[in-house]
């Protein structure tokens, strides 16, 4: 087999490839043909949810390594964001003091962010003993009726949901460390008859009356919750505490509806974009016009399954990046086919023109293509990640776009150089 | 150059608009079936007591959309506006499409951030084109086609910018984070505009294409007519893709697409009437 028609059979296998990688979902319409979908990821503003910056506050801390506090906070933070069930939720440290979740797909941000930044402060109290009678009926008298008995969420090993198995209400089983079983039996023993409040976060969510003496140092909350709430309070109650306070300093939420239209309306700019640009090659430059938007497609291909196997979050503006680069990639032909041209009106024949036409583009195309690169690469290093996906997608784009016009068009281009072709130039010009 | 004195006069006049991502600050997008007037929306926020209402600005967008601009708000305030907005048009089909909460340590950071990278940007370009181009150095600096490009790129910055203030001024148009990116992008579609022309020189000149001891200026000529119709295709093929977005892509990022249709466009101009003559004029003078 010539060298050029090993290098069109790969190309063509690869592009194949490619196609099934990329567009499952247009192949399993084959029927009897199951291929497995990885799907694309898509970022905040495509899909909806929320981007969320917390900033850590060790002002009241005092002396304690920040790197592991840090730590402790995405760690925690990580547990109560994975209650929402998001696929691929982002929790990462930024800088030295700050947080950034990304969940998206949610629904309730709201909900959410009550759930990150609040430690959940769980209290036992007991009544005291020769408290005054209540006044009246409000708030403050009754917290007056209550002591602290020194049992909390810091004694507590594991919380979990659970169903009374005669009434099938949803409640929340608490299981406590030693130190919490003893302080539980010793309270549940002074106690015995007598109300004992569970306080969450300062209200009273239970109280139960003291039916015996609890050694095992197992409780139950059963305050008439909804499965959810249950569920809720068991996973703030298992998270742990965190480390350091945080606090909400920005936020950035695109509802689903919004995402869902974005999404459209870039696919079709992307489509659209390819067609006007395809149109525009055939039309100008004619059969070196065609092989480039071959070229084009192939290239296509492979810049859309290195953001599926990276991956890269594809954002709106990361989109742009995207149809961007198409243009570029079309540049670079454009480079070639221009000098090619300039050779074929010299007179040479058409086999040197294309060589020619390769060779002295290339300078032109690596300048051209490292300056954007130097541009995507500082984008990059941006704060925001909204811009940094538009690097990414540019900058993957741009080096996609290096490959193909240098390896691909010129594969296509040399097959059709033969004798056929060569006499009839004007399919060049 | 009357372009460039023009954008220097409108942002000089008008100055940008910082949108939310620089300023700090709440913008809460919303969609209705049945869109309220903008009176009425302030009028049912006006009795929440928030202070971050105070600078409260509502205003249309699109056929069924609303913004309200404010200073930054809890997010217990959020819910709060949510729900007296729920509320007072029960019936309209309120939904909430976006919600940005910016605080200000952020925004300041971003402003700074961008200088950064822009400035940073700026030093690797001009450093790229003079190491690239430094079998020039027989003919005349190096840095005389950095300082070129540098001019060309300046131009082909501020055009968007003084675009989009008078933007700013007549419609309201801000500026957010993705416009950096698309000026940064600008600059680098400006310089490989510009070096592919230069590129051509620099071969004409090293070949001496152009017998050896051709004027300077009939070079630099005879290179730009070399790759007019090369510059010109790239560049309708880029802008191709880039209409594709501006019309098709939607609102959000219509203005991006925008900013960088102008700088691109302007792009091509500058490589021709803006960093050749230049460059002409710094190697006229050094032989």
């Amino acid at each position: 087999m010539t060298r050029n028609a090993k290098i069109l059979s790969i190309t063509l296998l690869v592009s194949l490839f490619l196609f099934v990688y990329v567009a499952p979902q247009l192949v399993n319409k084959i029927p009897r043909v199951r291929v497995p979908i990885v799907p694309f990821r898509f970022g905040l503003d495509l899909l909806g949810g929320a981007h969320l910056l917390y900033q850590a506050d060790f002002s009241g801390i005092g002396d304690i390594n920040r790197a592991d506090a840090m730590q402790g906070v995405r760690d925690v933070v990580e547990r109560r964001v994975n209650y929402f069930g998001v696929a691929e939720p982002v929790v990462q440290i930024s800088g030295t003091d700050r947080l950034i979740v990304e969940i998206a797909g949610i629904t309730d941000v709201n909900q959410a962010i009550r759930l990150i930044g609040e430690t959940p402060f769980l209290e036992f109290k007991e009544q005291i003993p020769d408290a005054a009678a209540p006044k009246d009926d409000s708030i403050t008298e009754f917290l007056a009726q209550w002591r602290s008995t020194g049992l909390s969420g810091k004694q507590l090993k594991r919380a979990t949901l659970t169903f009374d198995s005669q009434t099938r209400q949803p409640e929340v089983s608490l299981q406590f460390n030693d130190e919490g079983a003893r302080l539980f039996a010793q309270i549940t023993k002074r106690n015995l008859g007598k109300p004992v409040a569970i306080f969450l976060d300062g209200v009273p969510i239970s109280v139960p009356t003291v039916q015996s003496e609890i050694t095992d140092g197992s409780a139950v909350i059963n305050g008439g919750f909804m499965p959810q709430e249950a569920k809720l309070l068991a996973t703030r109650l298992n998270s742990g505490a965190l480390p350091v306070p945080i606090r909400l300093v920005s936020q950035q939420t695109i509802g689903a509806s919004l995402g869902a239209q974005s999404m459209r309306d870039s696919m079709r700019a992307g489509i659209w974009g390819l067609a006007m640009v395809a149109l525009f090659m055939v039309v100008f430059y004619r059969l070196p016009g065609v092989t480039a938007v071959l070229a084009l497609v192939v290239y296509v291909l492979m810049v859309l399954a290195a953001y599926k196997a990276l991956p890269v979050t594809l954002t709106l503006a990361g989109i742009a990046g995207f149809v961007l680069s198409l243009g570029m990639a079309v540049d670079a032909n454009i480079l070639i086919f221009a000098r090619m041209k300039e050779e074929l009106s010299q007179g040479r024949p058409l086999a040197l023109a294309v060589n020619e036409g390769f060779r002295r583009a290339w300078l032109s195309i690596r300048d051209s293509h490292m300056t954007t690169l130097i541009a995507a690469a500082i984008l990059y290093g941006f704060t925001t990640s909204i811009v940094k996906g538009f690097a990414l997608t540019l900058g993957i784009g741009v080096l996609g776009s290096l490959v193909t016009a240098t390896v691909v068009t010129r594969a296509f281009l040399n097959c059709f150089i033969g004798v056929w072709a060569s006499t009839r130039t004007w399919l060049f010009r | 150059m009357a372009l460039m004195m023009f954008s220097l006069i409108a942002l000089g006049i008008w100055g940008l608009r910082l949108g939310v991502d620089f300023r700090g600050g709440s913008v809460l997008e919303a969609r209705f079936d049945e869109r309220p007037s903008v009176e009425q929306v302030a009028d049912a926020l006006r009795d929440l007591q928030i202070e971050a209402l105070k600078d409260l600005a509502v205003s249309p967008a699109g056929t069924t959309d609303v913004v309200m601009k404010s200073g930054q708000l809890t997010e217990a305030e959020h819910q709060l506006i949510v729900q007296r907005l729920t509320d007072s048009f029960p019936k309209s089909g309120f939904v909430e499409t976006r919600f940005d909460s910016i605080g200000p340590a952020v925004g300041s950071e971003l402003r700074r951030n961008s200088a950064w990278a822009i400035s940073l940007a700026l030093a690797a370009v001009a450093a790229y084109i003079a190491i690239v181009f430094r079998a020039m150095r027989r003919v005349l600096s190096p840095w005389a086609m950095s300082v070129a490009t540098i001019v060309a790129l300046a131009h082909d910055v501020l055009l968007p910018l003084g675009v989009f203030a008078f933007l700013a001024h007549f419609y309201g148009v801000e500026i957010g984070a993705v416009f950096i990116a698309a000026i940064l992008t600008v600059m680098g579609y400006s310089i490989s505009d510009t070096v592919v022309v230069f590129d051509r020189v620099r071969e004409n000149i090293i070949k001496g294409h152009l017998g050896k001891d051709a004027d300077f200026g009939r070079v630099v000529h005879e290179s730009i007519m070399q790759t007019l119709v090369r510059s010109i295709n790239t560049n309708i093929t880029t802008l191709l893709s880039l209409v594709a977005i501006a019309v098709f892509g939607g609102q959000s990022i219509r203005y991006f697409a925008l900013a960088l249709i102008i700088g691109i466009f302007s792009g091509a101009y500058s490589s021709i009437f803006v960093a050749s003559p230049i460059l002409v004029w710094i190697g006229r003078r050094g032989s």
